[in-house]
C-alpha cells in the first residue's frame, strides 16, 4: 500500500464522514473509473449527434416543402419542451419494447438498442432541438443580402447554405451552442433514471454502500464535472479563435 | 492533487469535531418534537405492505401504524414524509425527519451515520422473483447474469462479490419491477418479505421466489446519531420493546398481511411479561 492510500485509510478511521474509499480500495476505485470512462464516452456520442442533428434540422427548418418545417417544428416541440428525464424513460420503457430484440436464453430479451444507446439517442435528441434553434438564429444573422449574392453567382440552395451561410451563421452561433453543450455534458447524469452505469450512478452505488464516503464521493463528482465542461469550453473556445474572420465582427 | 485533498481532509476535520466531541445529551430532536407538538417519520411510499400509497395518496402500511403509534405514545401529531433507500439517511441526519421507519436493514457502516436503537423490529432476507420458466434453484444459476435491483440496497455488492451477478439498479421498484416484465433481466433481486407479499398479491403468477432466502438481518429503526444513547434513542428502544413483548408487532402483520415470521414470534416469547403466566 501506498503513503497516499495508507494516508486516506486513516483519514476515514479518524473522520468517518470523509472516507474517500476510492482512493484506497481498488474496487471503488473501479466503478468510480468505469464511471467516469462511461459518462465521457456518453458525452462524445452525445455532443457530436446532437450538433449533426442540429445542422441538419435548421437546414431543414429553412426547406420549401411546407411538410418538412412542420415535422421539423413539431421535432422542437417535442424535444425542447418536454423535460428530459420523461423522455428518457418513456423511450426506455415505452418504446424500448417495440424495438427488435434478440434472446440468448429463452426469457431474456435483450433489445438491439440498450440503456445506453437510448441514453445516447434521447439526450442527444433533446439537445438537438435547441441547437437547431441556436443554428437558425445565426442563420437569420446573415444578411439576406448576401445570400442573394450567393445566389445571383448561380449557387444552388444547397451550395449557398454549406458554403456562405452556414459558415457565417456558425460563427455566430458558437457561444450559444457553448452553452447548451456545457448543458449537455451534465445532463448525462439524467441516464442515471434508466440505470446506465455512468459517473453518477457508480458514485451514488458507492456512497450507498458506504454511507461515510457520501461527502467525498460528491465533492469527487463536483470537480470531475467541473473539469469535463472545462476541458469541452477549452476546445470550443480554441474553435472559436480559430473561426475567426478578421473584420466579421461577432 | 494530494495537496488538494489534504486542504480537503483538513477542512473536514474542522467540520467534524464537533459531532465528535459532541458525548453528552442534549436532547435537541426530542426538544424540537415536543416545542413543534409533531413529529415528522420517514417512511417508505413505495413498499407494499410496509409503506405504500393508498388510492387517495394516503401513505399506509405497517411501518407508518408504527409511527402513528410512536407519535400517540408521545402525545404529538404525525407528519409522514415518504424516504427512498438512497435518501433516507441523509434526511435524518440533516434534520428533515426526526425518526426514520424505512425498512433499513441495520449494518455497521450504518451505525456510523445514524443511530439505531436496539432491539430490532422485524428481520429480512435477500431472495430474487424470476420467471418459473427459467428455473432456477440456487444462486450461482445467476452468474453473469442481469438481475434488476434498486439503488441503495447493501445487498447488491455482497451478491455481486458472491454470485458474479450483474445488478441493474433502478431508483425505485417501480423501475425495477417494470425493467423485468419487459424482460431486461432474469431476475428482481429485494428483501425476501417483501417479495412474497408481491407474489401474493396475485398480480406475478409466472413468478416464483425460488432460492434459500441469504443474509438474514435484522431491520432497524433510526433517530439521528446523537440521540441514539439519550432520551431519543432509549424512548424508541422502549417503543420497539413493548411492541415485541405486547405482541403489537405480530398484530401489525396480520393486519397487512406480512408472512408470519418466526424472528416476531420469538422475540415476543423472550420478551413477554415474566409474571403474566406464572
Amino acid at each position: 500500500m501506498t503513503g497516499i492510500e495508507e494516508y486516506f485509510r486513516h483519514l476515514a478511521e479518524e473522520y468517518p464522514r470523509w472516507n474517500f474509499i476510492w482512493l484506497y480500495d481498488e474496487k471503488q476505485a473501479g466503478r468510480i473509473l468505469s464511471g467516469l470512462f462511461m459518462t465521457i464516452r456518453l458525452s462524445i456520442a452525445c455532443v457530436i449527434l446532437s450538433v449533426v442533428l442540429g445542422v441538419l434540422g435548421a437546414w431543414l427548418q429553412g426547406a420549401r416543402s411546407r411538410w418538412v418545417r412542420a415535422v421539423v417544428q413539431g421535432y422542437i416541440q417535442f424535444f425542447r419542451n418536454t423535460p428530459p428525464l420523461v423522455q428518457l424513460l418513456f423511450f426506455y420503457f415505452a418504446l424500448g419494447q417495440f424495438t427488435p430484440s434478440y434472446s440468448p436464453d429463452g426469457w431474456l430479451e435483450i433489445p438491439i438498442i440498450s440503456n445506453v444507446g437510448w441514453a445516447i439517442i434521447s439526450l442527444s435528441f433533446f439537445a438537438a432541438a435547441f441547437n437547431m434553434e441556436i443554428f437558425r438564429a445565426g442563420i437569420e444573422a446573415v444578411p439576406d443580402a448576401t445570400q442573394e449574392a450567393a445566389e445571383s453567382l448561380g449557387m444552388s440552395r444547397a451550395q449557398t447554405y454549406g458554403y456562405i451561410v452556414f459558415p457565417l451563421a456558425l460563427r455566430v452561433s458558437i457561444p450559444a451552442l457553448n452553452n447548451n453543450l456545457v448543458n449537455l455534458v451534465k445532463t448525462t447524469t439524467q441516464a442515471y433514471a434508466i440505470a446506465v452505469p455512468e459517473l453518477l450512478y457508480e458514485s451514488v452505488s458507492v456512497w450507498n454502500d458506504f454511507p461515510s464516503a457520501q461527502y467525498p464521493t460528491m465533492l469527487l463528482l463536483f470537480v470531475v464535472y467541473i473539469g469535463l465542461v472545462g476541458i469541452l469550453v477549452l476546445g470550443m473556445n480554441g474553435w472559436e479563435r480559430r473561426m475567426k474572420i478578421p473584420g466579421y465582427g461577432v | 492533487m494530494l495537496k488538494f485533498f489534504s486542504g480537503l481532509a483538513a477542512a473536514a476535520l474542522l467540520m467534524s469535531s464537533t459531532s465528535a466531541i459532541a458525548a453528552e445529551c442534549s436532547n435537541d430532536t426530542w426538544k424540537k418534537i415536543m416545542e413543534r407538538g409533531k413529529i415528522v417519520v420517514g417512511v417508505k411510499a413505495d413498499y407494499k405492505p410496509w409503506g405504500f400509497r393508498d388510492t387517495s395518496g394516503d401513505i399506509i402500511g405497517m411501518e407508518p401504524d408504527m409511527a402513528r403509534d410512536v407519535a400517540e405514545t408521545m402525545g404529538v401529531e404525525l407528519e409522514l414524509m415518504p424516504v427512498v433507500s438512497s435518501n433516507r439517511m441523509q434526511f435524518l441526519e440533516q434534520g428533515q425527519i426526526d425518526l426514520m421507519i424505512a425498512t433499513m436493514t441495520d449494518r455497521p457502516d450504518r451505525r456510523a451515520i445514524v443511530g439505531i436503537p436496539g432491539p430490532a423490529y422485524y428481520t429480512s432476507g435477500t431472495n430474487i422473483m424470476s420467471p418459473k420458466a427459467l428455473g432456477f434453484t440456487e444462486w450461482e444459476d445467476l452468474r453473469g447474469k442481469p438481475v434488476c435491483g434498486i439503488q441503495g440496497a447493501f445487498y447488491n455488492q455482497i451478491v455481486e462479490d458472491r454470485y458474479g451477478v450483474q445488478i441493474v439498479a433502478f431508483g425505485g421498484t417501480a423501475e425495477a419491477k417494470q425493467a423485468l416484465r419487459d424482460k431486461k433481466c432474469v431476475a428482481y433481486i429485494y428483501d425476501d418479505s417483501a417479495i412474497g407479499s408481491d407474489i401474493a398479491s396475485g398480480n406475478w403468477d409466472d413468478f416464483e421466489m425460488p432460492l434459500a432466502s441469504e443474509d438474514d438481518s435484522p431491520w432497524g429503526l433510526a433517530v439521528p446519531l446523537a440521540e441514539r444513547n439519550c432520551l431519543f434513542g432509549r424512548f424508541m428502544s422502549g417503543m420497539q420493546y413493548a411492541w415485541h413483548s405486547e405482541g403489537t408487532l405480530i398484530e401489525l402483520e396480520k393486519k397487512w398481511g406480512v408472512k408470519p415470521s418466526g424472528f416476531l414470534q420469538k422475540m415476543h416469547e423472550r420478551m413477554a411479561d415474566h409474571l403474566a403466566s406464572e
